[in-house]
């Protein structure tokens, strides 16, 4: 086996083995289980920077054995899955330094940092799967590896949230597989293909191809919380803050994004998908959900619920960039995967860093946390101006990508759309931030957890102050080379090459 | 009608016979009874159609099976006894608990 | 060919290794523990020689004595018995293992354990290999004997009753299959099944041959509505012979119901398949919804098995023309990932009974460390049952749904997926429960006599679990060793069916 055969499950190994590990070690282990964590975390980031610069300079890495009768287990690198791959491995560094402070001194941290790491090894098997099995196995492996972490706490409401976590995500990843193996007996091929592999059965088959076309969206969009798919996503709040910043910058809620942009380019392809005349709904409920998300979003007092339907909205986004045609809403739809979880995981982290020093779970509870908590404030802010997308924050290249882009195809309702967002954006965020500024602090917190010093313990602070710079450079750079909008612009020259 | 037909028809019936025994009664002695019912029953056709040629020799080959058979029989009825014995000895009556709500 | 024993009739000594260690396991009551383990080594190491022959030499065939039909006894070994033999030799060896601990104490029970079980092994590995009408007949009832008595084992009113009504029922099953028999040989003379599958015709007493023999072999598989026997029997019996009868037994006559089909019965009708697909349909339904609301573990795992076995009858209906040989394929992988997946699930469902001293799914739970091994058992068995992907229920899943697309029935991909849901609502309502804090529910039974889990009794269940789960990356090879002169081999290409 060379190595641009092995570089693939090497990535795959660097965290699933440290995660088996951490199952079978004592709980009392907490050196080990952390030098574990963070090597296998910092190998995994420097194994997909080198595949990212493998990528770009035209080297192939794929691996495949047979799995099913005609069916093999393919991982490969092209430029979509190493963008995927690559911001999974990043905030992936972030939030198990974040996981590791946080759940400081809380029982059951092997079971947590164990399932965590088959979590990220999920993740980045969606990434770098080559053929719709092997998304499907990874995307299923995902599903199980993250009800552990719904439920961690074992309470009867998290319990609850698992159970219907489960409903949603299982009978998603049903409706896939029937879709799958569909279209397996339709096409007798299910590897993923620059623009497409389908053309040639438009003419006979529309018919079925528009319902498999169906099945594929229903079971990714159980997991991308399209509405009325979302349900899951607000229950799933009662995990713990490192869970919900992976569940909705992530993993879950990206692996389902990121398999609708799968099956529109590289299985479908655009042509196809215009064709059968699927687009059109397809960017309506993308609409849709961005505009309820935004809508029930303001009327949510709890701040992580806040969150939740901020990102119903903010993951159709992507959905909303795949559905037009043309490269340049690809490219809004595309680089948003990875604004948006920028910005998104900053929020989350804030969001724990109050709850977690200060017990703050309710917006009204803000009042004056920006003196008592500056740098999370400060990041909280960054973070928010972005999803409304106020520039030079990269929320703001995404909408100025998509809006283009539906100008482009002679589609303006985009924009009406993106207005009413971006509104909607400012009418949630906007109070939060003017209440943690300017209004006058209480007398006490909720519960606080004074630290020894600073505002929160640094293990907190330094993951949310990082990611929240990040979405602040990577707007600022926008046209530097390796940047994501950049990097889009690669994927984008495959899908569209005439 | 010719005697091999009687006798596969007869056997048939002490199938059926033991079928519907086996399912009417309760008591577990009546139902193992049944069983064996059946069980000659399904004997006396093989018995029957050995004869399969009229005027020649029958067939030993079902002899032999029917002889098999009856050993098996034999021991799985000593067995059902055994455990019917046992069932009563451990609940106090010869009789299966009604079915579980299924 | 260099290997060591290839010419050696290693079909006779898969049927006898486990015979003698059944006798001696009988005279030295006080040794039955270390003949198991001999006579199990024995039997492994014999049944992977034949496997090997089977899948490098192609098909096995040996007259008993020099003997041959009729009179004789003959033994064939092709690639679906092979398959079965493999099944029965991993999870036979994983049993024998778990049950070394299981019965720590040399009491009557652990005896007659160890002779019970052997003779069981013998009777299935006889019944794989066997070409014959009435020997298969025989090799039946030893089964359906050996089982009871495991079953029985237990000694407590509801393994007793339990026990009863399984075997009044299993012999009610031989016996309708029997009679089938007698009409077969009544009309044709011989009970070769090579023979006698080139001279059954669509007559009406072959039709009501074929038609007594499947009723009597859908008992004895418990097909719904035929499965009331099951759950009480599965559930009472003592974990490992839980295991046993879940994992394998139930699949020996199916086994038997295949090869007729496929090679004997006058399958020109397919309406017949039709309604053996429908009434797996049911089951699967029928089961989940049962487990759903049982409110014992062990009884929840048994009507588990009744709606898994709802799966294994869905290949009748679809092994039509070109679909044949991916659906059957697919019913072959079915019956060893379950068989895997079933023994976890029995023996980490027996390990959790000891811990807590009962199996009350309402007041069990708790992640406590000494039953989390058995909890992360349970759990991985899941995913085969449910049937994720990479566990080889969903190869085999898949193969079904291939299949139904293949010969153009997409509609019966609504039980295969929609009993994966149902399994998941069942499988997770249990799987909860290892997520409790600590301090909540059970603590473990003090006065439960093995309240200490033997680390054999854990990490056999886990092995298991991991097995099946494994086992979805071996598929191709497998399929390969299906092919090896079996039946489906020829349906591939002709299109028998």
């Amino acid at each position: 086996m060379t190595w641009n055969e092995s570089l693939p499950l090497l990535v795959l190994a660097s965290s699933l083995v440290p995660g088996l590990i951490i199952f079978c070690l004592a709980e009392e282990s907490k050196g080990l289980r952390t030098a574990l964590n963070l090597v296998g975390v910092v190998l995994k980031l420097l194994l997909v920077a080198v595949m990212v610069w493998g990528v770009e300079q035209g080297q192939s890495y794929e691996v495949r054995f047979p799995l099913l009768p005609g069916i093999d287990f393919v991982l490969r690198a092209d430029a979509l899955s190493m963008f995927f791959a690559l911001l999974s491995a990043v905030l992936w560094l972030a939030t198990t330094i974040y996981a590791i402070g946080y759940l400081e001194d809380s029982p059951k941290r092997n079971r947590f940092f164990g399932f965590f790491s088959l979590c990220v090894t999920a993740t980045l098997g969606v990434a770098l799967a080559g053929n719709l099995v092997t998304f499907l196995l990874f995307y299923e492996l995902l599903t199980l590896a993250t009800y552990p972490l719904v439920v961690h706490r074992g309470t009867q409401v998290s319990l609850r949230a698992g159970r219907v976590y489960l409903a949603y995500t299982l009978t998603g990843g049903a409706l896939l597989l029937a879709g799958i193996a569909w279209l397996h007996a339709l096409a007798g091929n299910l590897e993923f293909t620059a623009q497409g592999f389908l053309s040639g059965l438009v003419q006979d088959h529309s018919a079925a191809l528009v319902a498999i076309f169906v099945l594929l969206i229903a079971g990714l969009g159980a997991k991308a919380a399209l509405v009325p798919l979302h349900g899951w996503l607000p229950q799933a709040m009662v995990a713990p803050a490192p869970v919900s910043a992976l569940l909705h910058a992530v993993a879950v809620v990206k692996a389902g994004a990121f398999g609708i942009v799968r099956v529109v380019h590289d299985v479908y392809g655009f042509e196809v998908v215009a064709q059968l005349g699927v687009a059109g709904p397809l960017a309506a409920i993308a609409a849709v959900t961005i505009v309820y998300g935004s809508l029930r979003a303001l009327f949510q007092t709890d701040i992580k619920r806040r969150l939740a339907f901020s990102t119903v909205s903010q993951v159709s986004y992507i959905v909303l960039g795949t559905a037009i045609a043309g490269p340049v809403a690809t490219v809004g739809g595309v680089a948003h995967l990875v604004h948006q979880g920028l910005m998104k995981i900053t929020l989350f982290f804030c969001a724990g860093n109050l709850a977690e020093t200060l017990g703050i779970h309710r917006v009204e509870d803000l009042r004056g946390v920006g003196r008592r908590m500056p740098w999370t404030m400060a990041a909280f802010t960054l973070g928010a101006l972005g999803m409304i997308g106020v520039p030079p924050m990269a929320g703001f290249f995404s909408k100025w990508f998509l809006a283009s882009g539906g100008l482009d195809v002679g589609q303006p309702w985009v924009i009406a759309v993106l207005i009413a967002s971006s509104l909607l954006n400012a009418a949630y965020f906007l109070p939060v931030i003017w209440t943690a500024w300017f209004r006058a602090p209480p007398e006490t917190w909720p519960a606080e957890r004074a630290p020894a010093r600073g505002e929160t313990s640094l293990m907190l602070l330094l993951p949310t102050v990082l990611v929240a710079a990040s979405a602040l450079g990577v707007g600022l750079l926008a046209s530097m080379p390796f940047s994501p909008l950049q990097w889009v612009g690669l994927i984008v020259d495959v899908e569209y090459a005439p | 009608m010719s005697a091999t037909l009687l006798y596969a028809i007869t056997g048939s019936g002490l199938f059926v016979l033991g079928l519907y025994a086996l399912a009417r009664h309760a008591h577990l002695l009546r139902k193992i009874i049944a069983v064996n019912v059946m069980g000659s029953g399904v004997f006396l056709v093989f018995g029957a159609l050995a004869y399969r040629t009229p005027g020649l020799v029958s067939d030993a080959v079902p002899h032999a099976m029917v002889i098999t058979g009856i050993v098996v029989a034999v021991s799985a009825t000593a067995v059902a006894l055994v455990l019917m014995l046992r069932v009563q000895s451990e609940t106090g009556r010869p009789h299966l608990p009604e079915q579980p709500s299924d | 060919m260099e290997t060591p024993f290839a010419d050696s009739p290693w079909t006779v000594w898969a049927v006898f290794t486990p015979m003698i260690g059944a006798v001696a396991a009988f005279l030295w009551p006080r040794r039955a523990a270390l003949v198991g383990c001999l006579a199990t080594l024995a039997t492994v190491g014999s049944v992977f020689w034949l496997i090997w022959q089977v899948a490098q030499l192609g098909p096995q065939y040996h007259a008993m004595g020099g003997w041959g039909a009729p009179l004789g006894i003959d033994l064939h070994a092709d690639g679906l018995s092979a398959a079965m033999l493999l099944t029965t030799a991993l999870v036979g060896a994983g049993v024998t293992l778990y049950a070394t601990a299981y019965f720590q104490q040399a009491t009557e029970t652990a005896r007659f354990f160890w002779a019970l079980w052997l003779l069981l092994w013998s009777a299935m590995n006889a019944l794989f290999l066997s070409g014959d009408l009435f020997n298969l007949y025989v090799t039946l009832e030893l089964v359906g004997v050996a089982s009871v008595a495991l079953v029985a084992l237990a000694g407590n009113s509801d393994a007793l009753t339990g026990a009863m009504r399984y075997f009044l029922l299993s012999l009610l099953g031989s016996l309708t299959y029997l009679l089938g028999v007698a009409l077969l040989y009544g009309a044709h003379g011989t009970l070769d099944i090579g023979l006698l599958s080139d001279l059954v015709t669509p007559a009406p007493a072959d039709w009501a041959a074929t038609g007594l023999m499947v009723a009597g072999l859908s008992i004895k598989t418990a097909l719904v509505p035929l499965h009331f026997w099951l759950p009480p029997a599965h559930a009472a019996a003592p974990a490992p012979v839980s295991a046993l009868l879940s994992a394998l037994v139930v699949k020996t006559s199916f086994y038997l119901l295949l090869r007729l089909w496929l090679e004997l019965f006058p399958v020109t009708a397919p309406g017949f398949g039709q309604v053996l697909g429908l009434l797996g349909a049911l089951a699967i339904f029928w089961g989940s919804f049962q487990a759903l609301r049982q409110a014992r573990l062990k009884l929840l795992v048994a009507y588990s098995t009744v709606a898994q076995i709802g799966y294994l009858f869905l290949a009748f209906p679809l092994a039509l023309t070109t679909a044949a040989a991916t659906a059957w394929a697919g019913t072959v992988l079915f019956i060893l990932s379950h068989a895997l997946a079933k023994a976890a699930m029995f023996l980490a469902a027996g390990n959790i009974l000891k811990f807590a001293g009962h199996d009350r799914i309402a007041d069990l739970g708790s992640g406590s460390p000494g039953i989390a091994l058995s909890w992360a058992a349970f759990g991985i068995a899941g995913i085969s049952i449910i049937g994720l992907p990479p566990s080889a229920g969903f190869a085999a899943k898949w193969l079904l749904l291939q299949a139904s697309f293949a010969s153009g029935q997409w509609w019966w991909l609504i039980p295969i997926v929609g009993g994966s849901l149902l399994a998941a609502a069942y499988m997770f309502k249990v799987a909860g429960l290892a997520f409790l804090p600590n301090d909540q529910g059970d603590q473990g039974d003090p006065k439960a006599a093995g309240a200490r889990l033997s680390r054999r009794m854990k990490w056999t269940a886990l092995g298991f679990a991991l097995g099946a789960l494994a086992m979805g990356f071996a598929t191709p090879q497998i399929l390969a060793l299906l092919d090896s002169g079996t039946p489906f081999a020829q349906l591939g290409a002709v299109g028998v069916l």
